[in-house]
C-alpha cells in the first residue's frame, strides 16, 4: 500500500472510537474546575454547536494542557478560554467573569463592585498598550511573557493526563499511525 | 493586484504629480476617497461575514461587538442617538486583524502564513518599484498579490502549506507543532503538504506496488518508533515519586509541590556524592581493613551519638590508612588478595582521599550553578515586576488542583490575595500622614533591632554552653562518670542549637505578626532573612570552635573524628527535631484547632520554614565530608525518611498556605541560598582545613604532613623522581592554582561577562518602553481615524 494509505487506513480506527464515544461532560477530574465549560466549548470543533468533545478534542486539550506544550500554543489557548464573548478580545465584561469564576461562587467570596472597578481599571491600565479599552491576542501574549508561573500554572501533567484518559473511557492507547502518534500527553504535530 | 489593502489611500492623480501630501484644498476629493472606502469595506465585511458563518456556525455573537469599545475608545455614543455610521464602524472594528485573530482559525492561518514567509524572505526583500509609493514600509515584507487576508479558508490552507514546503524539515515540523490549531487541521496541513512533496515524477513511483524490501524497512521503523515511545512513557512513569508529587500537587498547588522537588533535588545531591566517595574512598578502604585495636561492643546509643563502637569505622576519618593500599613492593598485608594475582593495583589513599572530596565540592557547584542558572531562566522575565494585577489574574489558576475542596480553597486564596494587593495599591496611592509613617518606621526599627538581639543572643548563649560542656567533660576524663552522663555531655550542645533553631523560627513569626509588613511578599522575604542569619551565624561560631580544636570529644588523640562525630550528632539531632516540630507544629496543632477551638482551619505548611531546614541540614552534610566520609548516606536516609514523613503530615494535618507564593521565582531564590551562604560557606571552611590545618600526627590519611594540601606536592615530587620526562606536571599546580595572577584573570572575565549581560538587559527594557509608546500612537492614529471617517460620513449625510 502506499504510504498515504496506509496512514489513512491507520487513522480510520480513531475516527471510529471518536464517533462511538463523544464526551459530552467535562472530564470527570475537572468538575470542580469553574473554567471547565470554557475548555470544552474552547477545545470543541463538533458542528452541532453542543461543546461535545471528540477524542481527537480530548488530545488536543491534553496536548494544550502539557509540560511540552509552548507558551504560545498556551497562551493562545488561554485566551479563547478567558474571551467569554467569543468577540476575540478581552473587554471589561470578560475580565469580570474572569475574576467571578477566580474567586469563587459564593457570595462572601467576590469583590465588592468597587474593588472591582479599581481591578479592571488596573489591569486595563497595565495591559491595554493601544488604550482602546480591550486586551486583543498580542497584548494577552506580552503580559503572559511577563509571568514566569504560566507555563506551570496552564498545566496538567503527564500522570493525571493519562489518569484522566483512562477514567474518562477512552483509554491511552498506542497508534501507529505515521502522522500523529499518541503520546498520552506529548505535544502533538 | 486583487485588491489594495485597507490602509493605502487612493488619492486621485493630480495630488500625487507634486509630490506632497495632500493640502487642505483637497479634501474634498480626501473625503470622497474615505466615502468610497467605508463603503468597499462594509461590502467586503459584509461578504466576510457570510465566508465566516460557513467556517463556523458558532459566531453569531461575533458579528455585534459589544458597544463598551467604543464607548471607552472616547466615542461616545449619545443619549438615544446613535450615530448612523455605528453599526457599521462596529463591524469594521470587530473584522480587524487584532481582533479576529482570537477568534477565527482563517486569521491563525493568515498569521502564521505571514511568519512563514517572513522565515523564508529574511535574506531577499520585493524590489520597491513593484510597490506603489503611499505603501507603508511594512508592506514590503509582504507579498501584495498572494495576501491572504481576503482569501477563502481552503485558498489560505494550501498557500500555508505551499509556505511550509519551502523550510527544510526540521523547521517544518517545528513550526507545524506550534501552530495552535486543532488535530484535524493539523491532519489536513500534513495531507497537503505530502501530496505537494510528491511531485509527478515521483508519484508514479510511490503508487506502485512496494517491494517486500521497502515494506519491510516501513514496518521495522514504525515499530521502532512506537518501542521508543512505550520506553519514553516508561521512564516517566518510573521516576521516583512521581504519583506522590502529583497527589501533592492536586490538592496543595505547585508552593508546597516545590518544597518536595527541593528536597529531591538535594536528595539527588547526595547520591552522587556518597556515590563517588563510595567508589573511590570507602569500598577499597573496606576492602583493606587497617589493624584497629580491639572495636568496642555496639550498643543502640551509637546510632544516635556517633561514638561507642563507630569511632574506629569506616564512618570517620580517622579509620582511613595513610599508606599506598595493595602496594606490591610492601609486605603482603593479613588478610589481603591472594599472592598468585598476576597484576596487584596500588592505590594511593591519601592522595584518592583529597582528590575524591574535591571532585565531591567540584561537581556539586556545578550541579548547583547548572540548577541556579536553569531555575533562573524559567523564573525571571524582563519586566516581570510592573503589571501585577493583570499577570495575577491571568496566570494565578493552577489548573493541577482538581479536588473539590482545594478548588474552593484555592478560590478563596486567590480572593483573598486580590483584595491584599487592592488595598497595598489604595495605601500606596494615598500615602500615610507624618505621625503614621514614624509609627511604621519605629516598629520596624525595633523589631529588627529585637531579632538581631536575639540572633546575638544565641550566639553568646551556645559559646558560654559549649564551654561550658568543655569543662565538664575535662572535669569527668578525670573521674570516670556513668555512661549515660558520658553521652549525655556529647549530645548536650546539638540538642541546644537545635532547639534554638527549632524554636527562633516561630517567635520570628509572632514578631512579623506585630510587625504588620506592607506586603505578604516581604513577609516571607524579612522572615528567611532572619532565619538564615541565625542559623549561618551560629553555625559560623560552630566553625571557629571546632577549628580551635575546643570541642567534647571521645577520641582525643584524633581530632578530625571529634569533628566528624560531632557533625554526625548534629545532623542526627536536626532530624529528631524536624520529627518533633512536626508532630507538635503539625499534629497537635491540628488536634488542638479541631477539638478545642472547635475550628475548620488546619495548620497551614510553613514553606520558608521547612525549605531554611533542609539547606541547614544540607550545610553541615557539606561541612562534615571532610571528617566523615559516610555522612552523604546518613543524609540520603534521612531524606528519604523525611520525604514520607512529611507527606503524610501534609496530607493529614495541613492546608496549603494562603500567602501568595510565586513558585518559581521562589525555587529560584531557594536555590541560590543554598549556594551562596551554604556552599560557599561549606566550601570555605573545607578549602582552609586543606590549606591550613595541621592533621593529627596519629590517625587519619593524612597523619604526619604539615598540611593536607601537601599530599599531591609530595606525589608530583615522587613522580618527578621517577620520571624527569613529565617535569612540566609539577608546573599545574605552581603556576594556575598558587599564582593568583590567573584567578585575578578568571574573576576579571567573569566580571566582564555579568556587565555585559546587565547592558543587554538595560538595552532590552528601553526598546520594550519604545515600543510600547509606539503601540499606543498607533492606538491614537485608529482612533483619529475613526473620528475622522465619522465626521466625513455625517458631511456626506448632510450634502446628500
Amino acid at each position: 500500500m502506499p504510504k498515504e494509505q496506509r496512514e489513512n487506513a491507520c487513522s480510520v480506527p480513531l475516527l471510529l472510537v471518536a464517533q462511538c464515544q463523544p464526551c459530552p461532560e467535562p472530564s470527570p477530574s475537572w468538575q470542580a474546575n469553574p473554567f471547565q465549560h470554557r475548555i470544552c466549548h474552547v477545545f470543541s470543533t463538533s458542528v452541532d454547536g453542543d461543546d461535545s468533545l471528540s477524542f481527537e478534542d480530548f488530545l488536543d486539550m491534553l496536548s494544550a494542557f502539557s509540560d511540552a506544550a509552548t507558551s504560545d500554543i498556551k497562551s493562545n489557548y488561554a485566551f479563547r478560554i478567558f474571551d467569554f464573548n467569543d468577540d476575540g478580545v478581552l473587554d471589561r465584561k470578560d475580565l469580570e467573569e474572569l475574576v467571578n469564576c477566580l474567586t469563587g461562587q459564593g457570595e462572601e467570596a467576590r469583590l465588592s463592585s468597587a474593588e472591582m472597578e479599581q481591578l479592571i481599571c488596573n489591569v486595563l491600565e497595565e495591559s491595554d498598550i493601544d488604550k482602546d479599552g480591550t486586551i486583543n491576542l498580542s497584548e494577552f501574549q506580552h503580559v503572559i511573557s511577563r509571568s514566569p508561573d504560566f507555563v506551570s500554572t496552564f498545566a496538567v501533567g503527564r500522570a493525571r493526563a493519562l489518569c484522566v484518559c483512562s477514567s474518562s473511557g477512552f483509554g491511552a492507547g498506542w497508534l501507529p499511525s505515521g502522522n500523529s502518534s499518541v503520546q498520552g500527553a506529548r505535544s502533538i504535530p | 493586484m486583487s485588491q489594495l489593502p485597507a490602509f493605502t489611500l487612493r488619492v486621485p492623480e493630480n495630488t500625487e504629480s507634486d509630490g506632497q501630501e495632500p493640502s487642505p484644498d483637497n479634501e474634498g476629493a480626501l473625503h470622497s476617497s474615505f466615502c468610497e472606502l467605508i463603503e468597499e469595506q462594509s461590502s467586503l465585511v459584509a461578504g466576510a461575514i457570510e465566508m465566516e458563518l460557513q467556517e463556523r456556525s458558532r459566531e453569531p455573537s461575533a458579528l455585534l461587538p459589544p458597544l463598551d469599545p467604543m464607548a471607552t475608545a472616547g466615542l461616545e455614543p449619545k443619549q438615544g442617538e446613535q450615530h448612523p455610521g455605528y453599526a457599521t464602524t462596529l463591524r469594521i472594528l470587530a473584522n480587524m486583524p487584532s481582533h479576529t485573530i482570537g477568534r477565527s482559525r482563517g486569521a491563525i492561518i493568515s498569521q502564521y502564513y505571514n511568519r512563514t514567509a517572513r522565515l523564508r524572505r529574511r535574506s531577499s526583500r520585493p524590489s520597491l518599484q513593484q510597490l506603489s509609493h503611499t505603501a507603508r514600509p511594512s508592506l514590503r515584507q509582504y507579498d501584495l498579490e498572494s495576501d491572504p487576508t481576503n482569501a477563502t479558508l481552503a485558498d489560505k490552507q494550501s498557500l500555508l502549506a505551499k509556505e511550509l514546503l519551502s523550510l527544510p524539515p526540521a523547521q517544518r515540523s517545528q513550526v507545524l507543532l506550534e501552530v495552535p490549531l486543532s488535530l484535524e487541521e493539523k491532519r489536513s496541513l500534513r495531507r497537503q503538504l505530502s501530496q505537494r512533496r510528491s511531485t509527478p515524477g515521483l508519484r508514479v513511483h510511490s503508487s506502485e506496488p512496494t517491494s517486500p524490501c521497502a515494506w519491510c524497512q516501513d514496518c521495522i521503523v514504525l515499530g521502532c518508533r512506537t518501542l521508543w515511545y512505550r520506553f519514553l512513557a516508561l521512564i516517566h512513569a518510573a521516576q521516583p515519586w512521581h504519583y506522590a508529587l502529583k497527589q501533592i500537587s492536586g490538592r496543595f498547588g505547585s508552593s508546597v509541590l516545590s518544597y518536595f522537588l527541593f528536597l529531591k533535588t538535594l536528595l539527588l545531591f547526595n547520591i552522587i556524592s556518597f556515590l563517588l566517595l563510595l567508589v573511590f574512598v570507602v569500598a577499597l578502604q573496606a576492602a583493606y581493613p587497617p589493624a584497629v585495636a580491639s572495636p568496642r561492643p555496639f550498643t543502640g546509643l551509637e546510632l544516635l551519638t556517633g561514638a561507642g563502637s563507630f569511632t574506629h569505622s569506616l564512618l570517620y576519618y580517622g579509620y582511613y590508612s595513610n599508606t599506598t593500599l595493595n602496594d606490591p613492593s610492601a609486605s603482603s598485608p593479613s588478610g589481603s588478595t591472594s599472592p598468585s594475582r598476576a597484576t596487584q593495583l596500588p592505590y594511593n589513599m591519601p592522595l584518592a582521599y583529597m582528590f575524591t572530596i574535591g571532585a565531591n565540592f567540584f561537581a556539586t557547584c556545578i550541579l548547583l550553578m547548572y540548577s541556579m542558572y536553569h531555575s533562573f531562566l524559567k523564573s525571571y522575565r524582563v519586566g516581570s515586576s510592573t503589571g501585577v494585577l493583570a499577570i495575577k489574574i491571568f496566570s494565578a489558576w493552577d489548573f493541577k488542583v482538581v479536588q473539590r475542596h482545594s478548588v474552593k480553597l484555592q478560590s478563596e486564596n486567590i480572593c483573598t490575595q486580590l483584595k491584599e494587593l487592592l488595598a497595598e495599591q489604595r495605601l500606596r496611592s494615598c500615602p500615610l500622614s507624618l505621625p503614621q509613617r514614624l509609627r511604621h518606621i519605629t516598629v520596624l526599627l525595633l523589631a529588627w533591632l529585637l531579632a538581631l538581639g536575639t540572633v546575638l543572643g544565641c550566639v553568646v548563649a551556645v559559646y558560654y554552653f559549649s564551654e561550658l560542656m568543655h569543662m565538664v567533660q575535662q572535669k569527668q576524663g578525670a573521674a570516670a562518670g556513668s555512661v549515660w552522663l558520658q553521652e549525655g555531655v556529647l549530645l548536650a550542645l546539638p540538642f541546644v542549637v537545635s532547639l534554638l533553631n527549632t524554636l527562633m523560627p516561630h517567635f520570628y513569626n509572632l514578631l512579623a505578626a506585630w510587625e504588620k509588613q506592607d506586603s505578604p511578599e516581604a513577609e516571607v522575604y524579612v522572615a528567611i532573612c532572619r532565619n538564615l542569619l541565625l542559623k549561618m551565624v551560629v553555625l559560623g561560631l560552630l566553625c571557629y570552635q571546632w577549628l580551635s580544636r575546643r570541642l567534647v570529644c571521645s577520641a582525643k588523640e584524633c581530632w578530625e573524628t571529634c569533628v566528624g562525630q560531632d557533625l554526625y550528632r548534629f545532623v542526627v539531632m536536626d532530624f529528631i527535631f524536624t520529627l518533633l516540630d512536626t508532630g507538635f507544629g503539625e499534629l497537635l496543632w491540628r488536634l488542638i484547632l479541631e477539638k478545642k477551638l472547635k475550628s475548620k482551619r488546619r495548620p497551614e505548611f510553613d514553606i520558608a520554614q521547612n525549605v531554611l531546614e533542609l539547606i541547614y541540614g544540607q550545610t553541615l552534610t557539606w561541612l562534615g565530608v571532610l571528617f566523615a566520609p559516610l555522612l552523604p548516606a546518613v543524609q540520603v536516609v534521612k531524606l528519604l525518611l523525611l520525604f514520607y514523613i512529611k507527606k503524610t503530615s501534609l496530607m493529614q494535618n495541613c492546608q496549603s498556605p494562603s500567602k501568595p507564593w510565586q513558585a518559581s521565582h521562589m525555587s529560584t531564590v531557594f536555590i541560590t541560598l543554598l549556594f551562596f551562604p551554604s556552599f560557599l560557606g561549606a566550601a570555605i571552611f573545607v578549602s582552609y582545613t586543606i590549606w591550613w590545618e595541621k592533621p593529627s600526627e596519629t590517625c587519619g590519611p593524612f597523619r604526619g604532613l604539615q598540611t593536607i594540601y601537601q599530599t599531591p606536592k609530595v606525589w608530583v615530587e615522587l613522580l618527578e623522581e621517577s620520571n624527569p620526562n613529565i617535569a612540566w606536571f609539577g608546573w599545574i599546580p605552581q603556576y594556575l592554582v598558587e599564582n593568583t595572577v590567573f584567578l585575578f584573570f578568571l574573576t576579571g572575565m567573569v566580571l566582564a561577562v555579568i556587565y555585559f549581560n546587565i547592558q543587554v538587559l538595560r538595552g532590552q527594557r528601553q526598546i520594550i518602553c519604545l515600543l510600547e509608546e509606539q503601540i499606543a500612537n498607533e492606538g491614537e492614529d485608529k482612533k483619529f481615524l475613526i473620528q475622522r471617517i465619522h465626521c466625513i460620513y455625517d458631511d456626506k449625510v448632510h450634502c446628500a
